[in-house]
């Protein structure tokens, strides 16, 4: 069994839940799953998803009860995760809240981009398109989105939206900037079931 | 990328893109959920906010307890004043509207807020009707006091449901009461789930059509994120309504009317998304002092008249 933390200060929860328990029935590969609230939730977790909603209001959150240090420590640790829109804010080395303002440290910082927030604008510039995963297509829902403006070279590129990634792996950490928790689509939410499998027994083929 | 001369058209394998859809309103509801949403009035304490972990603001040019005590026609927020919010704050800005007052609802797209709140605290400018709101490509949020409010909203397009309460008052239990109604509503509709008769008569009760009581039955919940609001006004009040199954609260008068607003603030976010850990509601609760909550305004003497829910169209 395969247990999964969602960071639970903020956001989007309930879908990334219910996307996995969709993604853990098409694998066939029996999970469970926790809300991180406090430390102690990250007891025997073998993966963390860090959600959409507002990544200022989760470090304010977090810093207080010590649970961005305790995930910080977690993740750095090797455990698998899986960050969308704000967690992939949270999740990368360099984050720029304006265009011109300094670059700073995400909470979690692992993975090797620099990112704008809300890099397409406000709402109203949020969209949704096709973009092409594993040469299939996508659904995917940019919502205030933030932008990936340059990756490192170990960053491996899933897709790309206008020339900017919008979806990468490094190592055992998944970033997107659009939501696949929105769609019905979930493929990607398979793969990171994939990585957490493959993490958790590496020579077990029911994660290939 | 600047955002000015960001063009909507076709990109990577020539599929164009989608703005504005319902996927994408709602969306943006999702993205708020368990968090607080707080009324300011100008930039510094939109920065109040921000630092104190709001997941959004609501801009207006007086607090609903201010609007309550002067009286007089309460309006759109002043263009300026939005604008000036916006810029110094990256959470998002929100808007309200009068209730059925389309135009100040365009206004307030063409300004760029992230939501708009068709609002009984504003005074209403259509007695008849709502705002048709699923032609804006940015979201809104609606009042209700119990589920057939909350449906027939939903079917003129709002993306979100907040509970009227009773704004500007501190009092929480009209809050309390709508979302209990709520909550009562759905359950009724799920008992009626497969008996088309029943349903219909539910439906036909709450005014609402036949299919939305469908939807509302078989996912066992409103299809759109559900906040509490009106009268919220200490952190165990956001705690009780996260405890009857909101997805988050708004905070108008409560934080701003008090003596204590950064502490107050910090702390309401703190309960709300804790409210399922005593402990730590108790920590919540004793960053604030009752001497310096807003002194408030009890619901039970109030004239009908003079609530402010029962402002706007009924249907």
């Amino acid at each position: 069994m395969l247990k999964i933390g969602i960071l639970g200060l903020q956001g989007a929860i309930e879908e990334h839940e219910n996307a996995l328990l969709s993604a853990s029935k098409a694998l066939n590969v029996p999970i469970s799953l926790i809300r991180l609230l406090n430390p102690e939730d990250l007891e025997g977790i073998h993966g963390i998803v860090i959600p959409g909603g507002e990544s200022s209001a989760m470090i304010l959150i977090g810093n207080k009860t010590g649970m961005l240090q305790a995930v910080k420590n977690k993740i750095e640790s090797g455990t698998p995760a899986f960050g969308t829109c704000a967690g992939a804010i949270l999740l990368s080395k360099r984050v720029r809240r304006t265009l011109n303002s300094e670059v700073s440290e995400g909470a979690f910082p692992v993975v090797d981009i620099e990112i704008l927030r809300n890099g397409y604008g406000r709402q109203r510039d949020s969209f949704s398109t096709v973009i092409n995963i594993e040469d299939k297509p996508f659904e995917a829902i940019f919502i205030r989105a933030p932008i990936i403006n340059t990756v490192s070279n170990h960053v491996e590129i899933l897709s790309l939206y206008q020339d900017k990634a919008v979806i990468i792996q490094q190592g055992n950490i998944l970033v997107s900037t659009f939501h696949p928790e929105l769609s019905n689509d979930n493929l990607i939410h398979r793969k990171f079931l994939q990585i957490i499998g493959n993490f958790v027994s590496p020579n077990n083929d029911n994660y290939k | 990328m600047n955002n000015s001369n960001f063009e909507p058209l076709k990109s990577y394998s020539d599929v164009e893109i989608q703005l504005g859809s319902t996927t994408l309103k709602r969306g943006f509801a999702n993205m708020v959920k368990h968090g607080v949403v707080m009324d300011v009035t100008n930039p510094t304490q939109a920065g109040i906010a921000e630092d104190a972990g709001a997941v959004a603001v609501m801009v207006l040019d007086q607090l609903p307890a201010d609007i309550r005590g002067r009286g007089g026609v309460a309006r759109m927020a002043s263009a300026e004043a939005i604008k000036e919010v916006m810029e110094v704050i990256s959470i998002p800005v929100m808007a309200k509207c009068r209730i059925g007052h389309t135009q100040e609802a365009y206004l307030l797209q063409e300004l760029g807020v992230d939501m708009i709140d068709e609002s009984e605290v504003l005074t209403p400018a259509n007695d008849a009707s709502h705002v048709w709101k699923w032609p804006f490509t940015i979201p809104f949020v609606n009042g209700c006091r119990d589920l057939g409010e909350a449906i027939r909203r939903i079917e003129e397009g709002s993306a979100m449901i907040r509970t009227k309460g009773e704004a500007g008052t501190g009092d929480v239990s009209e809050a309390i009461r709508h979302m209990r109604l709520v909550n009562k509503g759905i359950r009724d509709v799920v008992a009626a789930k497969d008996n088309p008769e029943e349903l219909l008569i539910l439906a036909r009760d709450m005014k609402v059509s036949y299919e939305s009581a469908l939807k509302v039955a078989e996912l066992g919940r409103l299809p759109v994120v559900n906040f509490a609001a009106g009268g919220i006004a200490t952190p165990a009040d956001a705690a009780m309504m996260m405890r009857m199954k909101c997805d988050g609260v708004f905070v108008g008068s409560g934080i701003y009317k008090s003596q204590d607003p950064e502490n107050r603030a910090t702390a309401i976010v703190y309960a709300t998304t804790y409210w399922n850990n005593p402990d730590k509601v108790l920590e919540a609760q004793s960053m604030v002092n009752e001497n310096l909550a807003m002194p408030g305004l009890g619901i039970s003497r109030m004239d009908n008249e003079d609530k402010i829910q029962h402002r706007g169209s009924n249907l």
